[in-house]
């Protein structure tokens, strides 16, 4: 990268998750997961439905304590802290729901407007001027005024898009973007995605099984198993596709059924 | 990293260098400083149309979308006036999110801001008012179509939902209709026997608690404390079906809605109520027979014949035709407010309110009308 606000990139990771075990109770989801999200990538976390794919995304974003492990953003242990210190290291994500996830009382603008509102000494003025911008940056500054059940889905995955935005994250979080969008939609949210990492800056990580839109935009990467319940394999997925030498990433990275190249077992 | 000082205040200049219109930025452009000046409308007046403005950034300290927030109104202010801006000498990311942004808003709607027509307000509010009524009893005749067939066993609706319904209605609120229906027979105790011992006529304590509970206070508690129990519930319960498509789906595969939600939910209600109403007294003359026997020169025999002696028996057929009453009403209508909800959380806020408002309210105007009816009937 040639941002200058990116210092040293790809020497400390901004990310790094540590033999982390996630369960809910006596139930693991996954084991023992390490993997670093670089400065400026855009890294997916990908695997099979049912996976523990959004769970992982979830202890990343603070929602879920992992039963073994560390995660650190910028060298700091995140889970070790106490939890205004969570919060404070949280301001710095920007996450956009499966669905938006938006405030259903309140207005698009509202919606980016209060984060701003509760964590920054903005004016009033300064606070719709930010809105705009925010919503201007996703294509949704006509909606400021509209509720979000008057949107479409896609709609109100960019304006969830523009709320993560409203505090200028360092890292933004994606689960499942093209879920439930058409192709056209989601490979212009793909564009948005890449336009936005290459403006702002930021570091993105995008939890998806959607083939091409991870084959468009994901530089790096792990995949999760369902099975074995851990990562199986590192890297971006085209690297995945073309190269992996375990059979059952690459059948998915190809779309193939893993029957059809290890014979016999039915799913 | 730029050097990491205290921020410098974002500056900006309009000048002409070399015959060419220059925007001059400098400084730290932060957007949650709060500093990030305006571009002030008539900046441009001095430029010439048709040419273009260069932007010089030798000066440009940090930077995020505070800035790219000034070069948009900057653009925008621009482009209303012919003029282009140069953005070449932007840093590359810079040009990528200004290249996102739209070179105009949309003109804001006019907001079309009608004058107070009173006439026009009443006949809306009417006609909203009648097809509701019509609404309404459309779903208690369906209600009592079904629940005709039902005895008949040849309803749609499955026992388990039915009794799964009577469960949560019945059995788990006695607690609370207990301690209400204790307390209110406690209540009238005490302030029956503060008047009635300046006359020596302590034993009528017994008359009134038992009249008064078993003709009004049982019922409309026993209807309140529902109302807001179950009503609440079946709304909120019925509005979030609504909001997840669980309504559509039922409709797709043709199940009737009022056969698999509304039937089950209103005949539980019907169930429960006129009993929890016969515990409610009970448990009511328990509540004034303790405060009774504590305070007043009384015996508990001498209170449990007085109140025998005192309230007969279709007194109690009133009252448990009047739950039955309420029952429907509190079923129908919480039901009708669920599935007239919108479909986000607010809305089942809005629903549930809305179903223990108008539960309670309609219950103690219910109670009205029974009462004249009653004073005519001469019960």
């Amino acid at each position: 990268m040639t941002d200058p606000r990116l210092h040293d990139p790809g020497e400390n990771p901004l990310l790094s998750v540590r033999d982390v075990t996630l369960a809910f109770g006596p139930k693991v989801i996954q084991h023992d997961l390490s993997f670093d999200v670089r400065r400026g990538s855009i890294f997916a976390v990908m695997g099979g439905s049912g996976c523990g794919k959004s769970t992982v995304l979830k202890s990343m974003i603070g929602l879920l304590r992992p039963a073994l492990g560390s995660i650190s953003v910028d060298g700091e242990d995140y889970w070790a802290g106490t939890e205004a210190r969570r919060t404070e290291i949280g301001r710095r994500f920007g996450v956009l729901f499966q669905s938006g996830a938006l405030w259903s009382a309140l207005t698009v603008g509202e919606n980016v407007a209060l984060p701003l509102q509760m964590f920054t000494k903005l004016d009033e003025a300064a606070v719709s001027r930010v809105v705009r911008l925010k919503l201007g940056l996703v294509g949704m500054e006509d909606a400021i005024d509209q509720l979000p059940s008057e949107l479409s889905g896609g709609m109100r995955k960019r304006a969830g898009l523009a709320r993560a935005l409203a505090l200028d994250p360092d890292v933004l979080f994606f689960d499942e973007p093209s879920a439930g969008l058409d192709p056209i939609t989601s490979s212009r949210l793909d564009d948005l995605i890449l336009n936005l990492r290459d403006g702002l800056g930021a570091t993105i990580v995008i939890v998806s099984h959607e083939l091409p839109s991870l084959f468009a935009i994901a530089d790096d990467g792990v995949f999760l198993d369902a099975q074995t319940r851990t990562a199986i394999a590192h890297g971006s997925p085209l690297s995945l596709r073309d190269t992996s030498p375990d059979p059952q990433v690459e059948a998915f990275m190809r779309r193939e059924r893993p029957e059809a190249l290890t014979a016999g077992k039915v799913p | 990293m730029e050097p990491t000082g205290p921020d410098a205040a974002p500056a900006w200049q309009l000048r002409r260098l070399n015959g060419r219109d220059v925007l001059v930025l400098a400084g730290d452009w932060i957007a949650q400083s709060g500093r990030i000046p305006e571009f002030p409308a008539n900046a441009l007046a001095g430029v010439a149309g048709g040419q273009a403005v260069a932007l010089d950034v030798a000066g440009l300290g940090r930077w995020d979308s505070g800035l790219i927030e000034f070069l948009w109104d900057a653009e925008r202010t621009a482009t209303s006036a012919g003029i282009a801006i140069d953005s070449a000498t932007l840093p590359a990311s810079a040009r990528t999110l200004l290249g996102l942004l739209p070179d105009r808003l949309a003109e804001p709607r006019p907001v079309t801001r009608r004058g107070f027509r009173p006439l026009n307000w009443l006949g809306g509010k009417t006609i909203a008012l009648l097809s509701e009524l019509g609404v309404l009893s459309m779903l208690l005749a369906m209600t009592a179509q079904g629940g005709v067939l039902a005895v008949a066993g040849r309803a749609r609706m499955r026992a388990v939902d039915l009794l799964g319904n009577i469960r949560d209605a019945g059995p788990s609120a006695l607690i609370i209709v207990s301690v209400v229906n204790f307390l209110i027979g406690a209540i009238l105790a005490f302030v029956g026997a503060v008047q009635l011992r300046k006359f020596a006529a302590d034993v009528y304590v017994a008359n009134l608690v038992g009249l008064a509970l078993v003709r009004e206070m049982s019922a409309v508690m026993t209807a309140i404390v529902m109302a807001g129990r179950t009503g609440g519930a079946y709304a909120a319960r019925i509005a979030t079906m609504q909001g997840n498509e669980e309504i559509d789906a039922l409709q797709v595969i043709g199940i009737p809605v009022a056969d698999y939600i509304l039937l089950p939910s209103i005949l539980a209600l019907v169930f429960t109520m006129p009993f929890l109403y016969l515990y409610g007294c009970l448990v009511g003359m328990l509540g004034g027979f303790t405060v009774s026997i504590a305070m007043l020169n009384i015996t508990p025999a001498g209170y449990l014949l007085q109140t025998l002696d005192a309230v007969p028996l279709d007194q109690f057929v009133f009252g448990f035709l009047k739950c039955i009453a309420f029952a429907v009403l509190i079923g129908v209508t919480s039901c009708r407010i669920g599935l007239k909800a919108g479909r986000s959380a607010a809305d089942v806020g809005v629903a549930a309110t809305r179903a223990v408002v108008i539960g309670i309210v309609g219950v103690i105007a219910l109670d009205a009308i029974f009462a004249v009816i009653a004073d005519v009937v001469g019960i």
